[in-house]
């Protein structure tokens, strides 16, 4: 039988919830024994997108984030979700070194990372609010035992 | 995120310890241009073997703090970094404007 298995979690959008955010979904993934370089990955993609949401989604005002990641088998797909203002061009957005705010010292590489870490990277945005980003990642199979998380 | 800093030899060395992030990025900025605005040395060297996590916020902290130095023709060098700033580094081509230093 395959193991499947689910959580879901919902913050504001403070930049203090993402080491919440990232040690959660680690802490979530350690069930499937991923090795130190796997849950690095992921610890990395999910802050990557938790800070999208603090910085772009909910710029004035503080919304809610829900980060839902799901397992089966060896199998990991995690769910970033906002209500906030969502993103006028992805493909613009997902280009490296993309940035709406080069004056912040930005560097453009939060998409870029994710796609490159993860297997898959889908991005959804409603112009009139709200954007998804799904990310997905095989674990390899007999990966050593994660150490110290 | 913590910061410590000493000057030897016309070195500054600086030694982040913590994590790198959005929430913690301002502090560590200020902190940085702070400790970058003395004098009495000619190179920096960062040391990351304190770092335990960064993400592509540290990047923009970084080349923020290169452009800053490089008008004063101060250059940045990075040392002992994790396997995965290392990574981080390499896609994205920090080590271009702050080779790594063994």
């Amino acid at each position: 039988m395959t193991n499947k298995n689910f959580m879901e979690v919902e913050f504001s959008s403070d930049s203090i919830n993402e080491g919440f955010a990232r040690g959660c979904v680690a802490a979530f993934c350690l069930q499937l024994n991923p090795s130190l370089d796997e849950i690095s990955d992921i610890k990395t993609v999910v802050s990557e997108a938790v800070t999208n949401c603090v910085v772009h989604a909910y710029p004035k005002n503080r919304g809610t984030i829900k980060v839902r990641c799901e397992i089966e088998g060896r199998k990991i797909k995690i769910q970033i979700s906002d209500g906030g203002v969502g993103i006028k061009d992805i493909s613009a957005a997902k280009q490296p070194f993309f940035t709406t705010r080069a004056s912040e010292e930005r560097s453009g590489m939060g998409f870029t990372i994710m796609e490159s870490f993860m297997d898959k990277m889908e991005v959804e945005s409603n112009k009139a609010g709200g954007t998804v980003v799904t990310l997905y990642k095989e674990l390899k199979a007999n990966a050593k035992v994660a150490e110290g998380e | 995120m913590h910061i410590k800093s000493k000057t030897y030899n016309n070195t500054l060395y600086v030694m982040l310890c913590g994590e790198l992030d959005e929430h913690s990025a301002t502090h560590t900025r200020l902190t940085l241009d702070e400790t970058f605005s003395g004098r009495g040395f000619k190179q920096v060297i960062i040391d990351l073997s304190e770092l335990d996590f960064m993400d592509s916020t540290g990047i923009g902290v970084l080349i923020g703090r290169y452009k800053r130095m490089k008008e004063k023709n101060i250059p940045i060098f990075i040392a002992n970094p994790s396997t995965h700033a290392e990574k981080i580094f390499k896609m994205t081509g920090l080590y271009d404007i702050m080779p790594k230093i063994v």
